[in-house]
C-alpha cells in the first residue's frame, strides 16, 4: 500500500458502492488459469531502505566529478550546470503535468516550449523548431522521414557522411528497414576526403544529404558548396550540430541547411550513463507541415490574453494515424526545458565564455599532446572543442593505461573504424583544468 | 494588442545584463577560428539571474499538475510522483556516469538495468526485455520493426497487413505506417471486445500480426483474449501488446502467459517516472521466445557469473538476429530507469498487485457514482479506467464543455474525443493514489455539471471561468502560424 491512501474501512465502503464483495471480484474478465500470478520479486523496501540500496549502487560506479577526470565526448559531453537549472526542473508543476492538451492549465508549459523553439531556431539560424525528439540520432532518423514525406517516397536515396556519429548512423539504418531505400556515400575510404567528395554520390533519386558539424572526428568544414550541389539536384540538406559548437560558429542556417538537428544534452543535461538526452530539429518554414513532433504557435484567449498552444495537430498521429509522418507522442518536454533554463541563465554573453573555454582548452590540450613522441593530430583542419589523436599504439592500450592513473582518455575510434584503431577521440570543455590536461600529457608521456 | 500575462524571455532580455558568469581561462591564449568560420551574431537573451528564476516561476504557476490536484486523463496514468525517486536519479554516481566508460567502471549502473529487465520480464511473462525505447510510440516501432523482421528470416515476405482494433491509440497505427504496411481496422462488439467475425475474416497469410491494447481504451478487459490470440497466431501473425494500460494488471496477469508475443511498457505511466510537461518518457519492450533473438542491441547481460563473494560482471551483449540500434547509447538511464526501480523495489510482489487493485477499485468507484447522470456505452466492470459520454439529450453541450467546466471545479479534465468510437468520449482514469474524498468530490462535480449542462449550459459554453486563461482561438495559431519569438532588437528590425 506504498503510495495507496484508501484505509481498510473506505476500501469496504467503495466496494459495496460498486457491488462487488471484494477487491479480487474486479478481476473476473481475466482468464482464471492466468489471474493472480505469484510474482517472483524481492520484497518491498521502505524508503529508506531503498534510498540506501540505490546509493549503493550509484557508489559502486566511477564516475567523471568525483573519481575519474575524463576526455571523454563522442556525442554525450560533460559541461557544467548552473545550479538554477535543477531548481526550476524540480518544480512538481513543470514535472509532474502532462502534454499540454488543455491549453487554459498548461500556459507554463507551453510557453516555455515556445520559448524553447525560439531559442534553438536563433542558435541554428533556421525558420522554426520543434518541441523536441528523443535525441540526436532519433532527430536525424526524423529528418530522413521528411525528406521521405517531401518527395513522397519517390526519391530512394539517402547520401550519409562517414563522418555522422556511427550510432547515429545505425538509428537511421534501423529506422528506415520498411522504406525500401539505399544509403551511399559512408563507407570509411570516404572518410579523409573532403566533404564535397560526397558530391559524387548525390543524383536525381537522392532525397537527403546528411552531414554533421563538427564532424565526429572534430573536423570544421564550411559545407556551402555540399549543399548547393545537393540542392542542384533536388536534395534536401540535414546539418547534424553541436549546440556548444553553435555558440561560436557560423550557422548552418547560412550555409543553406534545410534542416539543423542534433543533441542538445550539453545544454544543461546531466550525462546520466545517456540519457535521457534531448533531440533538437529546426528547419525552413517551408517544411514545417512535414516536420514530426509537437509544435507550439502563440495565440490569443476569449479575454484577450496573448496566449500559446498546441499547432499544427492535424499532421500528427493521434489525428492522422497511418498517414501520420511520424509516431511520435511523448518527447522529451521537461529537458527542452532544462536547455532553455541553460541558456537564459548563462545568457548571451555567458554561453560565449562557455565555448570560448571548451575552444581554448581544446587547442591547448592538442597542442601539448601533439608534442609528444608518437603522437600527432590526424587533421590539420580546424576543431572546436573535440580532436581525432594519432597514438603510437592501439588507443584500447592507450585508454588502459590512462585509465589505471584514473583518466577516461577518449573514444577509440577503432570501435567503428577499423583503419583508426590507434586514434583516440579527445573531448576537452570548460570542465577540464589546466592541471587536468597537464596530467594528461605527463602520464601519456612515461607511457 | 492582446494584453501579456508574462513576457517571454526574449522580451525580458536587455543589453548588457548579466547571468551565471564562468570563470577565466586557465591556459594560454589561441588565435581564434578563420573569420568565415565563425557565426556574426548570436541573437539569445541577456538576463540577470533572479529574472530567469521569477521568469519560470511564474510559468510554473500558469500549470496544473499532479503536485496540485486530481488528473484523470484516461490513458496517460497521471498517479503520483514518489518524491523520492527524484533524489535517487540524482545520485552523482548515476549523473555523472558517461555512456561510452568502460563497463568495469559503470557496474552500478549495468547492474540496476539487468534486475530492471529481470524485473520487468518476470511481471509481464516475456521471455526478454530491452530498455532501449525512449517512449510508448518507440517500443512500438521497436516491435512492429522485430514483427517485420522475424516473417523476413522466415521468407515470409507476402505479410504486409497489420490488424488494428478501432479503440486503438493513434500511435499504434501511424507505427506501422512508418513501416509501410497497411493497417486493416477491426471492429469492436457491443461488450467492448474485439469482434471476434470481423477478426476471422481479416486473419490470412497476408498478416504480420496485430496491435490490441488490453484493457483496451474503453476500459474493458477483453473477454476473449485467448481465442483472439489463438486467432491471429493461426493465420502466422504475431500478437503486439500495447502496455499502455499496464497499470490494471500489475500482479493480475502476466500478458506473456496469455500468448502476447511482445508488448512495450511505458515506465512513466504505470512505473511513476513522471511526464515532464510532455516527457521524456521509458518505453522498454518485452518480447516471448519467437521475438528473442531480434531485440534491439545492446541488452545488459552477466559476462561472468557471480558467487557468494562476488557480483556478477555485467556487460553488453547483441542478440543473434537483432534489428539494430533504436537510439544513441542505451536508453533513458537516469531520468526512467533509476525511478522505475525505485518505485518496483518499494513495492514488491504484493506492493504491484495493490496498485492494480486500486487502480481498478476507483474506476469502478468512479464509474458506480456517476452511472445515472452519464451514458456509459460499455457498462460492465471496468479496468482501470472507464468511457461516458460527454453529451445529454435536449442540450448542445459537448464533452470539451464538460471538460472545460471541471477546470473551473478545479480539476484536470479527462481524455476527450478519445476512444473514437464513443461519440463526445470523455475517458476517465483516476489511478489508484487518489483518496476516496478526492473521487467523491470529482464525482459530485460531474453530476453538478451534468445538471448544469440541461439547466444553465452557459456556463459549461463560456468555461473555464475561473483560470487565468480562458479558451484559445486554435484557428489563429494554425493561420498565422506564430512558433518563434525574437529579441526586442532583432524584432524591430524586422517589423
Amino acid at each position: 500500500m506504498t503510495f495507496i491512501p484508501t484505509s481498510p474501512a473506505e476500501t469496504e465502503a467503495m466496494l459495496e458502492t460498486v457491488g462487488v464483495k471484494s477487491l479480487d471480484d474486479l478481476f473476473d474478465a481475466v482468464p482464471k488459469k492466468h489471474r493472480f500470478p505469484k510474482l517472483n520479486l524481492p520484497p518491498a523496501l521502505t524508503e529508506m531502505e531503498a534510498a540506501a540500496h540505490l546509493n549503493e549502487m550509484a557508489m559502486s560506479n566511477e564516475n567523471v566529478r568525483q573519481d575519474l577526470v575524463s576526455f571523454l565526448g563522442a556525442g554525450a559531453y560533460n559541461h557544467y550546470v548552473p545550479s538554477v537549472v535543477d531548481h526550476m526542473l524540480r518544480r512538481g508543476e513543470f514535472y509532474t503535468a502532462y502534454t499540454p492538451y488543455q491549453p487554459e492549465i498548461s500556459q507554463g508549459t507551453l510557453q516555455a516550449v515556445f520559448e524553447f523553439q525560439s531559442l534553438m531556431a536563433n542558435l541554428t539560424g533556421m525558420d522554426v523548431s520543434n518541441a523536441s525528439h528523443y535525441d540526436g540520432a532519433t532527430a536525424t532518423a526524423e529528418a530522413v522521414s521528411l525528406a521521405y514525406a517531401q518527395y513522397r517516397g519517390k526519391r530512394k536515396r539517402i547520401v550519409m557522411s562517414p563522418a555522422l556519429h556511427p550510432q547515429y548512423r545505425d538509428v537511421v539504418d534501423t529506422y528506415t528497414q520498411g522504406m525500401g531505400i539505399e544509403t551511399v556515400g559512408d563507407e570509411e575510404t570516404n572518410l579523409t576526403l573532403s566533404p564535397e567528395s560526397l558530391t559524387s554520390y548525390i543524383d536525381e533519386n537522392t532525397m537527403i544529404v546528411i552531414i554533421q558539424y563538427p564532424d565526429f572526428l572534430g573536423r570544421i568544414f564550411d559545407y556551402k558548396k555540399v549543399i548547393d550541389d545537393a540542392h542542384a539536384k533536388g536534395a534536401l540538406v540535414c546539418v547534424v550540430a553541436n549546440p556548444t559548437a553553435l555558440l561560436m560558429l557560423k550557422t548552418p542556417g547560412e550555409m543553406g541547411a534545410d534542416m539543423v538537428v542534433g543533441e542538445a544534452q550539453p545544454f544543461g543535461i546531466p550525462i546520466w550513463y545517456g540519457g535521457p538526452y534531448l533531440g533538437f530539429f529546426t528547419t525552413k518554414k517551408s517544411y514545417v507541415h512535414k516536420m514530426a513532433g509537437r509544435l507550439v504557435g502563440e495565440t490569443m484567449d476569449v479575454r484577450g490574453q496573448r496566449s500559446y498552444v498546441l499547432t499544427l495537430t492535424a499532421r500528427e498521429q493521434h489525428i492522422k494515424r497511418e498517414r501520420a509522418t511520424s509516431n511520435i507522442c511523448t518527447n522529451q518536454g521537461l529537458l527542452a526545458l532544462a536547455a532553455s533554463v541553460y541558456m537564459s541563465v548563462l545568457g548571451k554573453e555567458g554561453l560565449k565564455e562557455v565555448a570560448n573555454l571548451c575552444y581554448q582548452k581544446a587547442h591547448y590540450a592538442a597542442n601539448e599532446l601533439s608534442k609528444l613522441k608518437g603522437f600527432k593530430l590526424f587533421s590539420s583542419e580546424p576543431f572546436f572543442h573535440e580532436f581525432t589523436l594519432e597514438c603510437p599504439k592501439p588507443a584500447s592500450e592507450v585508454n588502459q593505461y590512462l585509465l589505471d592513473h584514473g583518466i577516461l582518455g577518449g573514444y577509440d575510434l577503432g570501435n567503428d573504424y577499423p583503419e583508426l584503431k590507434n586514434h583516440l577521440l579527445v573531448a576537452v570543455t570548460e570542465m577540464n583544468s589546466k592541471e587536468e590536461i597537464d596530467a594528461l600529457v605527463e602520464v601519456l608521456k612515461e607511457m | 494588442m492582446a494584453t501579456i500575462i508574462e513576457p517571454t524571455i526574449f522580451e525580458l532580455s536587455s543589453p548588457g545584463r548579466r547571468g551565471v558568469k564562468m570563470p577565466a581561462s586557465d591556459v594560454p591564449q589561441t588565435d581564434s577560428l578563420p573569420q568565415h568560420l565563425l557565426r556574426s551574431e548570436l541573437p539569445l537573451p541577456e538576463i540577470a539571474e533572479v529574472d530567469v528564476v521569477r521568469h519560470y516561476v511564474k510559468l510554473s504557476k500558469l500549470n496544473y499538475s499532479v503536485d496540485e490536484g486530481f488528473y484523470p486523463l484516461g490513458s496517460c496514468t497521471m498517479k503520483y510522483n514518489p518524491k523520492i525517486n527524484e533524489d535517487t536519479c540524482r545520485y552523482p554516481g548515476f549523473l555523472f556516469t558517461h555512456p561510452l566508460q568502460p563497463i568495469e567502471t559503470v557496474q552500478g549502473n549495468l547492474a540496476l538495468m539487468f534486475e530492471l529487465q529481470e524485473w520487468l520480464k518476470e511481471i509481464s511473462g516475456f521471455a526478454g526485455v530491452t530498455l532501449q525505447p525512449a517512449a510508448g510510440a518507440h517500443g512500438e516501432y521497436t516491435g512492429v520493426l522485430m514483427m517485420a523482421a522475424y516473417h523476413k528470416l522466415k521468407g515470409d515476405t507476402k505479410r504486409t497487413k497489420m490488424l488494428i482494433p478501432d479503440a486503438a491509440h493513434g500511435t499504434n497505427p501511424a507505427s506501422v505506417g512508418m513501416m509501410g504496411m497497411s493497417v486493416v481496422t477491426i471492429p469492436s462488439d457491443n461488450r467492448g471486445n474485439v469482434d471476434l467475425k470481423a477478426l476471422e475474416a481479416a486473419c490470412d497469410d497476408s498478416v504480420v500480426g496485430m496491435m490490441l491494447t488490453n484493457p483496451n481504451t474503453l476500459g474493458m478487459f477483453d473477454e476473449n483474449i485467448e481465442k483472439v490470440i489463438e486467432m491471429v497466431h493461426g493465420c502466422g501473425g504475431l500478437m503486439y501488446g500495447d502496455g499502455a494500460n499496464l497499470n490494471a494488471l500489475l500482479g493480475i496477469v502476466r500478458p506473456g502467459d496469455l500468448g502476447f508475443d511482445v508488448m512495450h511498457f511505458n515506465l512513466h505511466k504505470t512505473f511513476s517516472v513522471p511526464h515532464g510537461g510532455g516527457g521524456p518518457g521509458c518505453g522498454p519492450v518485452g518480447v516471448g521466445k519467437a521475438l528473442l533473438d531480434f531485440l534491439p542491441a545492446p541488452l545488459v547481460g552477466i559476462l561472468e557469473e557471480g558467487n557468494d563473494d562476488e557480483a556478477p560482471f555485467y556487460g553488453f551483449i547483441t542478440p543473434k538476429n537483432s534489428i539494430g540500434r533504436m537510439k544513441a547509447f542505451h536508453g533513458h538511464f537516469g531520468g526512467g530507469m533509476v525511478r522505475a526501480y525505485t518505485y518496483i523495489a518499494m513495492h514488491g510482489p504484493d506492493g504491484l498487485k495493490d496498485i492494480s487493485q486500486y487502480a481498478v477499485l476507483n474506476a469502478n468507484y468512479l464509474q458506480a457514482k456517476v452511472r445515472s447522470h452519464y451514458k456509459i456505452p460499455f457498462d460492465r466492470i471496468c479496468m482501470h479506467e472507464f468511457v461516458a459520454e460527454g453529451r445529454f439529450e435536449g442540450s448542445d453541450v459537448r464533452a470539451l464543455d464538460v471538460s472545460k467546466r471541471l477546470m473551473d471545479y478545479g480539476f484536470h479534465p479527462p481524455t476527450n474525443y478519445f476512444p473514437l468510437i464513443v461519440p463526445e468520449a470523455l475517458m476517465i482514469e483516476p489511478t489508484e493514489t487518489e483518496n476516496k474524498d478526492t473521487l467523491d468530490k470529482f464525482a459530485d462535480a460531474l453530476i453538478k455539471i451534468a445538471e448544469e449542462a440541461k439547466n444553465q449550459p452557459e456556463l459549461l459554453h463560456n468555461a473555464p471561468s475561473t483560470t487565468k486563461f480562458g479558451r484559445m482561438d486554435e484557428v489563429k495559431a494554425a493561420r498565422e502560424l506564430v512558433l518563434c519569438c525574437w529579441l526586442p532588437e532583432d524584432y524591430e528590425a524586422m517589423v
